[in-house]
């Protein structure tokens, strides 16, 4: 944790520290503070009085049906989103690992989508897939199929779900990759000689020592998919239609600043901290065994 | 075995797969440089077609010097992307040089309450913007900093990722490099500049790829704190032209405009591909 050699300096340290705890003071610990303080308060319609209620808010919240049908969205719509940003970017890496000529070609494309903001990821599909004009949305047409996010919710599930996997493909595809390289060559040359198929070499080695690898991802893929996917969302289908597509940073911001039902807004926030603890814990656990194994 | 005769029987499927995903990842980036160059009703004539049409110096002047029109006013593309421009700059080397410094105080010096410090900026991992946003935008409130560059950029500067990996590199410079520098009569701000920053290059360039995505892509954080369209940054000017279905949109700008977007930051990642990967899984540890 610390060096040997140090230098001597009494005031040194303090200033060097001074403008990143200077920010994290001002714009991380007081706002989180806030809303666990506002958490615990009811403000009256008017602004006029505060009281404290305790836990009231939460409880208000979290037997609120409406979150309740969020809270369950949300987790639908991270699980697909983590299935359909993994499994691609696992069979991708796997055969980016097999080609020599292209290589760099393929892995520069694949890597694209990381450098795209999600908004913009949004844009994107919204424009393929709108009913009136996209391309996409034209093709199913052709085929019969019954599309309208604009009107189904459904629909609209699937166009942000498709959306949001797009975008992470590409950074699961590098750390799958990686993952692949570190693969000791050995052991599948023995395996190779053994008579083992290409399918039975991934099933019996490779998956079972990416497995590391794919639960990190795993978590990251959650994260990703309940926080930074606002934009996504937003762009595409303003959580409509009728809340369909309402995940819980969506709701947070949306009672917040929208509706300014300021208590349960900030219940929201405190509930949602709560979740980022812990799946970073679990992701610092992960890192832990990373070195054991 | 020779592996050469090997691959070339079994090599034709990982690169069908391949190029399944490469359809996957470039289509809808084609299809958005297309509708860049058609005109609106090119663009509204189902199915759109999928070659370049001819309006591609017409539709990006305009979307360069004139920008969207309809119930949202934009500025002119080349205004959206200075801004963008100005708040990823900042945003990249504010947390880069505010992180480097904390790692160093962090790990060459001793006094009391280092650690304090250390988990005190560890913690804000756990607090991305999106979970803070009210409070957040409350406290920028009070500070006056609503519709500034400050406002933008600011609450984003504090960074523990950077800290941990820039931490994490420090610890690993040999001891004997800081004793020559002590018996030369270096102190440790001629300590700093002269070895420490050059020796960290390969991180500073690292770090740089993804914070400069990181702040060129922000979307939720300047929707809040610009309410003036002049400081609108690109991504979020291009979700503010697509109509709510009062006022049709002006696809053709709408995806010049996109097309601009994307060029800053697929170029940096292109240019500097090797220290993106080394980024990426660095920052990540």
């Amino acid at each position: 944790m610390q060096r040997r050699v140090i230098f001597n300096n009494k005031l040194l340290p303090y200033l060097l520290l001074a403008p990143q705890l200077a920010v994290t003071l001002v714009f991380f610990f007081w706002p989180a503070g806030q809303a666990v303080y506002m958490s615990v308060l009811q403000q009256d319609a008017f602004g006029q009085s505060v009281t404290f209620v305790g836990l009231d808010n939460f409880k208000e919240v979290l037997s609120d049906p409406d979150y309740r049908a969020t809270l369950w969205r949300t987790i639908i719509f991270s699980s697909a989103v983590a299935i359909f940003a993994l499994v691609p970017a696992l069979l991708f890496a796997v055969m980016a690992e097999r080609v020599v000529r292209g290589a760099t070609f393929y892995r520069t494309v694949l890597v694209l989508p990381y450098a795209i903001a999600p908004a913009v990821a949004g844009v994107l599909w919204l424009f393929m897939f709108s009913p009136s004009i996209g391309i996409v949305a034209y093709g199913l047409k052709k085929l019969g199929v019954d599309w309208n996010p604009k009107l189904d919710g459904d629909d609209a599930m699937i166009l942000v779900i498709i959306a949001a996997a797009w975008k992470q493909i590409s950074y699961n595809f590098l750390f799958f990759l990686a993952g692949l390289q570190s693969i000791p060559k050995a052991l599948l040359e023995a395996a190779s000689i053994d008579g083992a198929g290409e399918w039975r070499k991934f099933r019996t080695i490779i998956f079972p020592l990416l497995s590391p690898t794919t639960f990190f991802l795993l978590v990251v893929n959650i994260v990703y998919a309940f926080f930074d996917t606002y934009g996504i969302i937003d762009t595409v289908t303003s959580g409509g239609p009728a809340k369909a597509t309402e995940i819980l940073v969506y709701k947070v911001y949306y009672d917040g600043v929208i509706a300014l039902n300021l208590g349960s807004s900030a219940a929201q926030s405190v509930i949602l901290m709560a979740i980022v603890i812990v799946l970073t814990a679990i992701q610092f656990r992960y890192v832990e065994k990373k070195v054991h194994y | 075995m020779n592996p050469q005769t090997l691959g070339a029987r079994t090599n034709w499927l990982p690169h069908a797969v391949l190029w399944i995903g490469v359809f996957i990842t470039a289509f809808p980036l084609w299809v958005t440089f297309v509708a860049s160059t058609l005109t609106p009703r090119d663009i509204a004539q189902a199915p759109m077609q999928l070659y370049p049409g001819g309006e591609f110096l017409a539709n990006y002047a305009e979307a360069w010097s004139k920008g969207a029109t309809g119930t949202y006013l934009s500025p002119p593309a080349s205004t959206l992307l200075l801004n963008s421009l100005i708040v990823a700059l900042i945003v990249t080397f504010g947390k880069i040089s505010v992180s480097l410094i904390s790692a160093y105080a962090v790990v060459f010096f001793k006094f009391p309450g280092r650690m304090l410090f250390f988990w005190m900026i560890f913690i804000t991992l756990m607090l991305p913007v999106e979970v803070r946003i009210l409070p957040t935008y409350q406290v920028v409130t009070d500070l006056n900093l609503i519709n500034t560059y400050t406002g933008l950029t600011l609450p984003l500067i504090a960074s523990a990722t950077a800290t941990l990996l820039f931490r994490q590199f420090f610890l690993t410079i040999p001891d004997e490099l800081v004793e020559a520098a002590k018996i030369d009569g270096a102190g440790p701000i001629r300590f700093f500049k002269d070895v420490v920053i050059p020796l960290s290059r390969t991180n500073i360039a690292a770090l740089f790829v993804i914070l400069f995505i990181y702040g060129w892509n922000q979307y939720l954080w300047p929707l809040l704190i610009t309410t003036s369209n002049s400081l609108d940054v690109i991504v979020v000017s291009i979700k503010k032209m697509i109509g709510t279905g009062a006022e049709p949109t002006d696809w053709h700008i709408v995806m010049s405009t996109t097309v601009l977007a994307l060029i800053p930051p697929i170029l940096v990642i292109i240019v500097m591909q090797k220290s993106f990967v080394k980024g990426l899984t660095d920052t990540e540890k």
